[in-house]
């Protein structure tokens, strides 16, 4: 072995010497391979681990918080639901199409080992502005990747955002959520009971995405990088729908021990993992691995990141009738090892032993580091900077120019090539503040919402992962639902880089105030470091993935305008002063500078408690949030979706001001008239300001100092982003 | 009487549990019959639900068509009971020589899943009687090859006999004659893009699609002995 393969592999000459002095030994081939993905950032979580450890996870309601395959919560008496967020983001700028569809298949089977069913998938997209040749080719690319794998799985892609900026143009960020239904026994990751046998299920084993971990995943990007292609895997999702039935049939019957699936790592990594939280061992036999190619090298088919296969731990006497349900989905099963009590995962070649470790050593005791964390110089240049708050020309203008601006523009090219509806759970789908998916067996239902401002973050990140805690919660409750829980996937550049980790430390500060102040613990989520190319790093960009509870799926309220004449009201208070980070700075200004909007959580947590009680108590005809863009912004797009228009006159003495400043905490809702006391009273008793700001109905988007003929209004904003993407892809 | 309806799987369906869903809520015992069984239980009519059998690879249908089911799938129909295929379920019996044409990709050669309007062109059939000819119907579609195409003399002999039953207000695919969904010309095997399944709770947006399945159960209690 050369002297420098361990750095080949991503291995530090520490971390190397660390292998040594725990095997007493230079470490084989196979085995230094194996380390190199277990004990890769992506795996082991060296750089974030400390700080993970201090967000807020407990709660009544969480049956599983972080460390497993997913979180699980019970979102009503007696029902549970498993669901985690999770990046692709390096394999979809490398490979779009397949990079994208497996990081649908990997967060699909994370849900499955749980034994859980599942039934919904979000998906957070970032990419440089739409119109680039290449920036438009990725968009393409993802966007297919998720269509073709999502809709053939027959899980639903119930909504998500794709935000644009140019940040992203050289490192898209690709993270998929899913949930899943917990329909019986919750299955763990563990491989209890020694003479238990392990069966490989699923796909086959081929060379794709060998150290897709420790290569692609762990390292930043440079011209170079299209030669990484064939660490991306491959993905086949006809294998991964039979592996879902197939594989749930097993968890219905009662046939698994353990059970966990197979992504980043190979078979090395639940092999160790279950190995080492059960506090036993393994032998596995590799000449037992049913492979795609011949040839392979012992390394390889343990680091291989072949898609579409789980590891199951199962009782030697039931191992018949788990191959039988196996071959009756048309999957391949193989008894590949056994559980053994000696603590050691020894793998097995053509009979000679190749590697032979402490379980322990692979998965929990990998290097942790505290790195240097640095307030960036450039910072205060940023909040000196102007952050574009200047009034326009024309207010119309200004409002079209948003409206088309791709960030709010309509996603409608996007979600329409996506299966939303297969499972009949789907109440509010795509484009909405929240999806609303109804869950099977009952008349509960969860609310779904993905957000991560970016811009609000590269300005004071620990504001910046406030504010999307508050307004990933401020989406669920516009839909009537109680926000219960988050999970979040931590997008960054190099944890190497002082300024990166500040910016790192500084999110999982703000992350965890923010879920404590909400009472929404943290059940899991997914750290993506590296997000950079050629030395420069995106905006930090912590996606919140927030879960809500409503108790019946009925109640559940839409953001579209319902009937004419009705009150329209705005919740929350507004100053007027919020545009730090703004769509409006950046359209009308291209700035980006100052303070991001201030926020009081205990007022953003007051106006979800109000949402949550007047859907309850049927009062609302119609909710959305002012994020992106204002309150007029947020009322254009609820006149979209009811399809009228309305007339208002908004509080405030500068009209740009009181149209677009993106202060947290509010919402427009609309209610009949004869609900206006009811619901004036319900904001009272919740110390939520009120204030009656018009009525819906007419052909006009009438704010009072402006009004667009609604037709005009909504051809910039269902072309604004449709046009652009266009273009140049036919 | 209660109508039975068998539903067929094949590896990659995935719509038929949905199927089950709303048929059951219509008062239909419906049996899932996997791909490789013979034969099929006693029932009045078959589905074949959409999905991605054989995870479409190859070409749509062109691996479903061969699965051993298919052979009783084809007999109940010769017995001029009724079989109804949506979405990939349609693309399979396209395949199977059930019904004509054939399913192109989309003119728009991009996946689409949307709510659609489609209207009613024939109201005499098994499958739409519960509704009037002209009618608009809510339902929504989801595929990828829905662009229904045939060459003239086909055409001419589906308008001949009334074959076509549904036709798009909006085509979402460049289906030609603006086809959603069409019978042989026996009249009791209907293909149709759009799923009624899908459209048969007003929570989820739609109850269109249960005069469609109704329509069948009518049909079925008509046949059946007093």
């Amino acid at each position: 072995m050369g002297a420098w393969v361990h750095r080949e592999l991503g291995l530090t000459d520490d971390e190397l010497d660390s292998i040594v002095r725990r095997l007493g030994r230079d470490p084989t081939y196979t085995e230094l391979a194996m380390f190199s993905v277990m004990w890769s950032e992506h795996c082991s979580y060296k750089s974030s681990r400390k700080h993970l450890a201090t967000l807020p996870s407990r709660g009544d309601h969480i049956i599983i918080g972080p460390g497993e395959g997913a979180g699980v919560v019970e979102v009503v008496p007696g029902v549970a639901v498993a669901w985690k967020v999770e990046s692709h983001n390096h394999p979809s700028y490398v490979e779009p199409g397949n990079g994208a569809a497996t990081g649908v298949g990997g967060i699909v089977r994370d849900i499955l080992s749980m034994g859980a069913r599942p039934i919904a998938l979000l998906d957070s997209l970032r990419f440089g502005a739409p119109g680039d040749a290449h920036t438009n080719y990725l968009i393409d690319g993802v966007v297919g990747g998720i269509s073709s794998y999502g809709n053939a799985i027959g899980v639903p892609t119930v909504g998500g955002e794709a935000v644009f900026d140019s940040c992203y143009a050289q490192n898209p960020l690709v993270n998929v959520a899913c949930l899943g239904i917990v329909e019986g026994e919750l299955q763990q990751g563990r491989a209890r009971g020694p003479g238990n046998v392990f069966v490989l299920i699923g796909s086959s084993t081929g060379r794709d995405g060998i150290g897709g971990a420790s290569v692609l995943a762990s390292a930043e990007f440079d011209a170079g990088s299209s030669e990484k292609r064939p660490a991306v895997q491959v993905g086949d999702p006809l294998a991964e729908k039979l592996l879902i039935e197939g594989c749930l049939e097993l968890a219905g019957r009662g046939l698994l021990v353990g059970f966990q699936d197979l992504g980043a790592g190979g078979i090395s990594c639940p092999v160790a993992e279950m190995t080492s939280k059960a506090g036993t061992g393994a032998v596995v036999d590799l000449d037992q691995v049913h492979r795609r190619e011949p040839g392979m090298a012992p390394f390889e088919v343990m680091i291989s990141e072949s898609q579409e296969r789980m590891l199951a731990v199962v009782d030697p006497a039931d191992v018949d009738e788990v191959l039988a349900i196996c071959e009756r989905w048309e999957l391949v099963g193989r008894v590949i090892g056994v559980v053994t009590p000696t603590g050691r995962v020894v793998v097995e070649d053509g009979g000679e032993v190749v590697a032979d470790v402490p379980a322990d050593a692979l998965a929990v005791e990998g290097p942790i580091y505290d790195r240097a964390s640095i307030r960036p110089g450039e910072l205060e240049e940023l909040s000196a900077a102007e952050p574009g708050d200047g009034p326009p020309q024309d207010l119309g203008a200004a409002l079209l120019a948003l409206l088309s601006s791709p960030t709010v523009a309509s996603k409608r090219w996007i979600w329409e090539q996506y299966d939303h509806m297969i499972g009949l759970g789907t109440v509010i789908g795509p484009g909405a503040d929240a999806a609303v998916i109804r869950l099977p067996g009952s008349e509960a239902a969860v609310a779904l919402a993905v957000d991560g401002p970016g811009r609000y973050c590269v300005l004071d990140p620990y504001e910046g992962a406030r504010l999307a805690v508050a307004e990933a919660a401020r989406n669920v409750a516009c839909t009537g639902a109680r926000p219960v829980a988050v999970t979040n996937c931590l997008n960054f550049g190099n944890p190497e880089k002082p300024g990166v980790m500040w910016a790192f430390t500084e999110t999982v500060r703000g992350l965890g105030d923010a879920c404590e102040a909400l009472g929404t613990p943290v059940t899991g989520g997914n750290v993506s470091f590296y997000n950079e190319t050629e030395g420069r790093a995106v905006f930090p960009t912590p996606v919140i993935g927030m879960l809500g509870a409503l108790e019946f799926a009925a109640d559940a309220v839409g953001m579209g305008l319902v009937g004419d004449g009705e009150a329209l009201v705005l919740l929350g208070d507004a100053d007027g002063r919020d545009f730090g980070g703004s769509e409006y700075g950046k359209v009308m200004w291209g700035a980006l500078g100052g303070r991001p909007p201030a926020l009081d959580i205990d007022a953003e947590a007051a106006l979800h408690r109000l949402l949550h009680e007047a859907a309850r108590g049927h009062l609302l005809r119609s909710a959305h949030d002012c994020s992106a863009g204002g309150a007029g912004v947020a009322l254009a797009l609820a006149a979209f979706a009811g399809s009228r228009g309305f007339e208002v006159e908004l509080p405030g003495d500068e009209p740009h001001r009181s149209l677009f400043a993106e202060s947290p905490g509010r919402a427009v809702v609309s209610c009949s008239r004869d609900d206006l006391d009811a619901l004036s009273d319900l904001a009272a008793r919740h110390a939520v300001t009120a204030v009656r700001i018009g009525a819906t109905g007419g052909a006009a988007l009438d704010y009072g100092f402006v009004a667009v003929p609604l037709k005009v209004a909504e051809k910039a904003w269902s072309t604004g982003f449709a046009t652009s993407i266009s273009t140049t892809i036919d | 009487m209660t109508a039975r309806a068998a539903i067929v799987v094949f590896p990659g369906s995935n719509c038929e549990g949905d199927c089950a869903r709303a048929l059951g809520a219509l008062g239909v015992a419906t049996e899932l019959v996997w791909h490789t069984d013979e034969g099929l239980p006693d029932c009045d009519l078959v589905v074949v639900p959409g999905g991605f059998a054989h995870g479409d690879y190859l070409r749509t249908g062109a691996i479903a068509r061969f699965s051993p089911v298919m052979g009783a799938v084809r007999a109940h129909a010769a017995a001029g009971k009724l079989v109804i295929g949506i979405c990939n379920g349609w693309q399979i019996l396209c395949e199977a020589g059930l019904l004509p044409g054939a399913l192109r990709r989309n003119s728009g050669l991009k996946f689409v899943c949307k709510w659609t309007d489609i209207r009613v062109a024939n109201a005499a059939t098994p499958f739409s009687t519960r509704a009037e000819e002209g009618q608009v119907l809510r339902v929504p579609v989801n595929h990828f090859e829905g662009n229904w195409y045939c060459d003239r003399d086909v055409l001419s002999r589906v308008h001949a006999n009334r074959q076509i039953v549904f036709r798009y207000a909006d085509n979402p695919n460049g289906a030609l004659d603006d086809v959603a969904g069409l019978t042989n010309e026996a009249g009791n095997v209907l293909g149709m893009m759009p799923h009624p399944e899908r459209a048969s709770e007003a929570l989820l947006g739609s109850e269109d699609g249960r005069l469609i399945l109704g329509s069948m159960l009518d049909h079925v209690s008509a046949l059946a002995p007093a």
